[in-house]
């Protein structure tokens, strides 16, 4: 066994050994707690390049725990769609730890542990090739969030906190039944057998196949926050605190990433009671996600609200583009992805230092005191604006450029283009209009000592996150060939069930 | 035997949705346990009723009964198990922090002297 051999299981148990070591160091100085989760986060970025090099030629990478053999035992996959997602992690996490840093991860108890656990549980929904593990992973990422969500407390975070914990725990519980169906049909929970045994099912259990896929849509659709399932989002992101805001901008990309794994295995355009399952609901959906979310954005009253609202249109972008389905749509939804994750990330961080700079007025759409060094907050603000809305030249409109050619082709042509061309216009209006009430409509602040001037240090991770998205524009050529590969790879399951149960390509 | 089981789950599944819809929080709580007790049924179920045959390989056995779902049950059952005590633990809180113990912390009449 050669130390290369385990490097699909590093993301997983380095970030469950940090948090635990982090548990054990609880009353030692923070700096040392510091010094050690940063340095765990920072470890991810190398092995999910490691990964994304060793899966680039299009292998799978089939790590079999306590060496069972696939469908017996649960199998770790690293494909080329892991691999990004694990990248996509490992970048938005460092940053938003850093942000961290400046305090914010003091004000209660555990930030360290339960961060690194939060990255324990993404990186093991992202790897695992088991349904139930799957289920497992989703558990522990959802507990650290609400550790995560709750941290620093106050009246409007536990508020919102108590939604999110009550919903996801329903969600749990349909998963479950999900889950329990698919196994009492086909026998098997590790993704590649199920593909298998429902393509070969019987048609007297296809209704039952179908009600469980749905059901479990349905809670990959929660997570997600997909239409009609959206509602616990934008208060529980606008009332926690920024890094963590920050870091659950890839949360809601978990449940884009589960509809796209299990569907794209059990119900692609392959003959069998799921066939195509997915085709009537998502994209319009999807639609529908979008135009609500920038509704919401529009009539946002805080920036933090409005940058969640965000978050809901472009999960309905994402959505929308893994709902049509065809490769070159697979591909831009793939490219946006970390787009939108490095974006909304940046949003919320720099609404926070917004928030301080305006004293007890915080992040509300009012009047308010001229902010401290606002030339530097106000071209930051136009340049993630810029990246949200999707303008040229940065890598939103090139997703979304992409996202719409890859539309031509389809049945929902016009509502593709109508809905995602407006909410692109109403995007922009909807910033273009918090920007101006924030930056321009001020009076004179003088002697106001509550507001606090936002330092380089807290900007460094905005800065460095919208140069990830000059990264993603100017690399555009290799990282988009890229997605199209990795869409290559998913529009053809074969390939994946073939390296997971062991038959020779 | 398998009419009774499934009505089991239907009734626990009933209760439990019933009162995670209700306006206060220890019913919302009750609710989700009830939710979690059909569920782990249903996943023990899922495995096929069977009585008196052993779940590993044995000399002269008559059959079988899958061992997968109960080992799938108890992960289930030590999650929601913890996932309960969060959730009381939070509401508790939520009780503490908004002074009453509805689930949106709205204040009731008699609250707002």
């Amino acid at each position: 066994m050669s130390a290369a051999m385990h490097l699909p299981i590093l993301p997983v148990v380095l970030p469950l050994f940090a948090g635990v070591v982090l548990l054990a160091l609880r009353n030692t100085p923070l700096w040392l707690q510091r010094g050690l989760s940063v340095a765990a986060t920072l470890a991810l970025i190398p092995f999910a390049f490691a990964l994304i090099g060793a899966a680039a030629d299009g292998s799978h990478l089939v790590y079999k725990l306590g060496n069972w053999s696939a469908p017996y035992g649960i199998v770790l996959v690293a494909d080329r769609l892991a691999a990004w997602m694990l990248l996509t992690t490992a970048l938005l996490a460092i940053f938003a730890l850093l942000y961290a840093l400046r305090g914010i991860d003091s004000e209660g108890r555990h930030f360290h542990v339960l961060f690194q656990l939060q990255l324990f549980g993404l990186n093991g929904a992202f790897l695992t090739g088991d349904l139930f593990n799957l289920f497992v992973f989703f558990e522990i990422l959802l507990l650290a969030s609400y550790g995560l969500l709750l941290h620093g407390g106050g009246r409007l975070r536990v508020k919102a906190g108590l939604h999110y914990v009550v919903i996801n725990l329903v969600g749990s519980t349909l998963f479950l039944f999900a889950v329990g169906t698919l196994y009492g049909i086909s026998g098997t929970l590790n993704m590649a057998d199920l593909a298998v045994k429902i393509a070969a099912a019987p048609p007297e259990n296809a209704a039952l196949l179908q009600s469980a896929a749905l059901l479990l849509f349905g809670v990959f659709a929660l997570k997600a926050a997909l239409l009609p399932l959206y509602l616990w989002l934008p208060a529980a992101y606008a009332h926690t605190s920024a890094p963590v805001a920050a870091l659950f901008a890839i949360m809601t990309k978990v449940g884009a990433y589960s509809i796209l794994r299990v569907y794209s295995l059990m119900a692609g355009d392959v003959p069998g009671p799921l066939s195509n399952l997915l085709d009537a609901w998502l994209a319009p959906l999807a639609l529908a996600t979008l135009a609500l979310g920038t509704l919401g954005a529009l009539a946002s009253s805080g920036l933090r609200q409005q940058a969640a609202y965000l978050v809901v249109a472009s999960v309905g972008t994402l959505l929308l583009a893994f709902g049509l389905g065809n490769a070159d749509a697979l591909a831009a939804g793939l490219y946006y992805l970390p787009h939108t994750a490095f974006a909304t990330a940046a949003l919320f961080l720099l609404a926070d230092q917004i928030a301080r700079a305006r004293g007890g007025l915080a992040d509300r759409f009012e009047s308010g005191p001229e902010m401290p060094r606002a030339p530097v907050l106000g071209g930051l603000f136009f340049f993630v604006a810029m990246a949200i809305a999707g303008m040229p030249p940065l890598s939103g409109f090139l997703g979304k450029f992409m996202l719409l050619k890859a539309a031509l082709s389809e049945p929902l042509l016009v509502w593709v283009w109508g809905v995602v061309l407006i909410a692109g216009l109403a995007t922009v209006i909807a910033l273009a209009r918090s920007g101006s009430l924030l930056f321009y409509r001020t009076h004179s602040a003088h002697g106001d000592a509550s507001l606090v001037a936002p330092d380089t240090a807290a900007l460094t991770p905005v800065v460095a996150l919208l140069l990830l998205v000059v990264i993603l524009t100017v690399w555009a050529g290799p990282l988009s060939a890229y997605a199209t590969e990795t869409a290559m790879q998913l529009l053809d399951p074969q390939q994946y069930i073939d390296a997971v149960l062991g038959v020779a390509p | 035997m398998e009419a009774l089981i499934a009505l089991v789950i239907g009734v626990l599944t009933a209760g439990g949705v019933f009162l995670s819809l209700r306006g206060q929080t220890f019913p919302v709580v009750l609710g989700l346990t009830l939710l979690s007790y059909a569920v782990n049924l249903f996943l023990f179920i899922m495995g096929r009723l069977a009585i008196g045959l052993p779940p590993v390989i044995t000399d002269n056995a008559q059959g079988y009964t899958d061992p997968l779902p109960q080992a799938l049950v108890l992960t289930a059952i030590v999650i929601s198990f913890g996932m309960t005590a969060f959730v009381i633990v939070l509401a508790l809180k939520a009780r503490a922090e908004l002074g009453n113990d509805h689930v949106d912390g709205l204040q009731s009449e008699e609250d707002r002297d």
